[in-house]
């Protein structure tokens, strides 16, 4: 029963995945393919499903409904095997604060029963830059060096695919950045990520990504495929007393969506005639600077799950 | 790869986990250490005291120099006050029914003419026997005074009466609590109480909070397996436990001169069945508890019918059948068994086998209701 794993064969595979708490449907036949050696963004508001699909694949929920594989292995049969391959990352800080660093992380080892546990968490240790810290208490530290030490108790048993649920939240840019360099850096060295996370700025780093809203996927691809699948036209304005220009416009036919972004305004439509036809006449208007841009990642997602929305209403 | 249903080295990870966390934990380690001490210094003390000088109502028939020398001699020992001297009958047992007094010495009429014709005349002590610790000292103590008193003044009229045999009937009435508890039986039960308490309520909470601070999700993320985790929660805990077993000893017999009889090994090696008894059942109040509250609670309703329906406190065969057969149930009546008889009657092994028994049934009924209900998910 050894599964065929290649290298050209996704990490996750899951298909119709369900999950429903108390009657209330969370996780609505979610279809995901991760391919291995990627970082696959997993966004949506709070609320989504993303924390519960993640672990229905890390094994710690069982899922309504699910068929398709993770790591190669059967996603509902299989999930002592899948459970020792991957790191899967809390969202909330959940190693023990009354341990130390070094207790956490050799805790870890024992219970994947690693082989040359010392070497192993010593050189984590050193990888992540612990140093003096190995011997303080995990809840004394900060929230950047809290994540640090999820990320490395979820690393030390070399697993195949990082289940990171909202990694960085509540952890300051810095931090962040540093980590998804990290990141960047393990799935080079061939680890497969499947990351949550609310940062529009993180999502563009994903190599992939997938929006989830209402427990209903409503896009998967890359960022370029997923804002073309949209068909969304957009226009940006600058200048001008762009609040109350932004009421203005809203409403007018063509036009679905009008969000302000400090010092410019994205008028975003899905018909691009339409889109133009509603803007043309206020290009005459003075200390306005319009340009046609891309749509871009958060257009997309607000557009999305606010028709989405509108769908669930009717 | 082979999957192994139970890992020794995973549930070494826990043991070691727990026992750092036990070691941190200063607030629960000080409550282990804390409870047996306050609860053997209150109980014991309690219970055990040697009160003096108690209120007493004298009855006196007779006043003649016997009855008086008696009476004074009992105001001269520690144990009783004469605050009612020369009251009537129906006044002191309204004195005793007050509380006023916790005795009543009587004489009757003619006490001394029949004393002297050898016709043992009843010397009556009635007791308040509502709290049995307090009058056991001073009416043994009775039991030698009177006849002491009287053999310094006694001379027979009659020849043939015998001065060492005193021709008197000492009567103890003991009102309103005629079954006794020696008192001695309630410092060796505490241990039982006590390893109740503390570690049925720490395990209790030592799951929950797990799940409260969210690392169940980590530990449920990683191979571990049921059985690792709580048997890897329930060793450390018998460690303690043995800590607060030498304690109490030392202080049963440094405080109550309460000695073993009987054989201290057996005695040890026992108590784990108990311990472990008592930490099954903590480790699974805490897979049904969702938080540290309701694992509280739990612990309580666990904790309370193990104090009152064990024997402990009140005589199991003046219980109702149904509060007996809920006492039996219990693994905290049978460990009186255990520990009554080997501390006070020093009995053997082969005499324990029933509790013995009881205790591990006991065990293994609640192991397999916590790994049933232990969920490996989150559901």
């Amino acid at each position: 029963m050894k599964p065929v794993v290649t290298a050209s064969s996704p990490a996750v595979d899951a298909r119709n995945v369900t999950k429903s708490f108390d009657g209330r449907v969370v996780v609505n036949r979610v279809s995901i393919q991760v391919r291995r050696g990627e970082i696959f963004g997993f966004l949506g508001p709070n609320g989504s499903g993303k924390t519960t699909f993640i672990r229905i694949l890390c094994g710690l929920l069982r899922p309504d409904h699910a068929e398709g594989t993770c790591l190669g292995f059967d996603l509902l049969h299989r999930r002592d095997e899948i459970k020792r391959r991957i790191g899967y990352m809390t969202q909330k800080y959940s190693l023990y604060e009354d341990l130390t660093v070094e207790e956490n992380l050799q805790l870890m080892a024992r219970l994947y029963r690693l082989d040359r546990r010392r070497e192993r968490v010593d050189a984590m240790i050193e990888r992540m830059n612990f140093g003096d810290r190995r011997r303080q208490l995990s809840g004394a530290m900060s929230g950047g060096w809290k994540q640090r030490l999820a990320l490395a108790s979820c690393l030390l048993h070399d697993p195949e695919l990082l289940l990171l649920d909202e990694p960085t939240a509540g952890v300051d840019p810095a931090a962040r950045r540093d980590f998804w360099d990290e990141l960047h850096n393990l799935t080079a060295s061939g680890i497969t990520a499947l990351v949550s996370t609310h940062y529009m700025d993180e999502a563009e780093r994903c190599h992939r990504l997938a929006y989830l809203a209402y427990g209903n996927l409503l896009t998967q691809g890359t960022l370029h495929e997923v804002v073309a699948a949209s068909g969304l036209s957009t226009w940006t304005v600058q200048g001008g007393n762009l609040s109350a220009f932004a009421v203005e416009l809203r409403g007018l036919p063509g036009i679905e969506q009008v969000v302000p972004f400090g010092e410019s305004v994205h008028v975003t439509g899905s018909d691009r005639a339409a889109l133009t036809a509603a803007v043309q006449p206020f290009f005459s208007r003075p200390g306005l600077e319009w340009r046609e841009t891309a749509a871009n990642l958060e257009d997309v997602f607000i557009y999305l799950s606010q028709q989405r929305a509108r769908d669930n209403f009717q | 790869m082979r999957l192994q249903l139970f890992s020794p080295a995973r549930f070494v990870a826990v043991v070691i986990k727990e026992f750092i966390q036990v070691r941190r934990d200063r607030v629960t380690l000080g409550m282990m250490i804390g409870i047996p001490l306050v609860q053997l210094v209150i109980f014991g003390f309690a219970i055990n005291t040697n009160p003096k000088y108690l209120p007493t109502a004298v009855v006196d028939g007779d006043m003649s120099t016997f009855t008086r020398s008696i009476v004074s001699a009992m105001n001269n020992s520690e144990y009783f006050r004469i605050d009612k001297d020369l009251v009537s009958e129906k006044e002191a047992t309204a004195l005793l029914r007050r509380g006023e007094v916790q005795f009543i010495v009587t004489f009757p009429e003619n006490f001394t003419r029949e004393l002297l014709r050898g016709r043992h005349p009843q010397l009556l002590l009635q007791a308040d026997a509502s709290d049995p610790g307090t009058v056991g000292y001073a009416v043994s103590s009775f039991q030698t005074l009177a006849p002491e008193v009287l053999r310094r003044d006694y001379r027979p009229v009659l020849p043939g009466v015998a001065v060492a045999s005193l021709p008197l009937d000492i009567r103890v009435q003991r009102c309103f609590n005629p079954e006794i508890e020696t008192p001695i039986n309630v410092v060796p039960g505490l241990l039982g109480v006590i390893l109740t308490m503390t570690m049925a309520f720490i395990t209790a909470l030592s799951m929950t909070r797990e799940k409260e601070r969210g690392t169940m999700e980590t530990l449920l993320s990683t191979p571990v397996r049921p059985l690792e985790v709580m048997l890897g929660k329930i060793v450390p805990y018998l460690l303690v436990g043995y800590v607060q077993i030498g304690l109490i000893l030392v202080i049963a017999w440094a405080v109550f001169d309460i000695r073993v009889v009987g054989s201290l090994p057996l005695l040890l090696l026992l108590s784990l069945f108990f311990i472990a008894a008592n930490l099954a059942v903590g480790v699974t109040i805490s897979t049904i508890a969702r938080n540290q509250v309701q694992a509280v609670q739990m612990s309580i309703f666990f904790f309370l019918p193990s104090i009152l329906l064990s024997g402990f406190m009140f005589p199991r065969r003046g219980m109702p059948e149904w509060a007996q057969w809920i006492g039996t149930a219990l693994p905290l009546t049978h460990y009186l068994q255990i520990v009554r008889g080997i501390i006070l009657r020093g009995t053997l092994l082969n005499d324990l086998w029933t509790p013995i028994m009881a205790m591990i049934v006991f065990f293994l009924i609640v192991v397999m209701i916590g790994l049933a209900r232990y969920r490996q998910t989150l559901d």
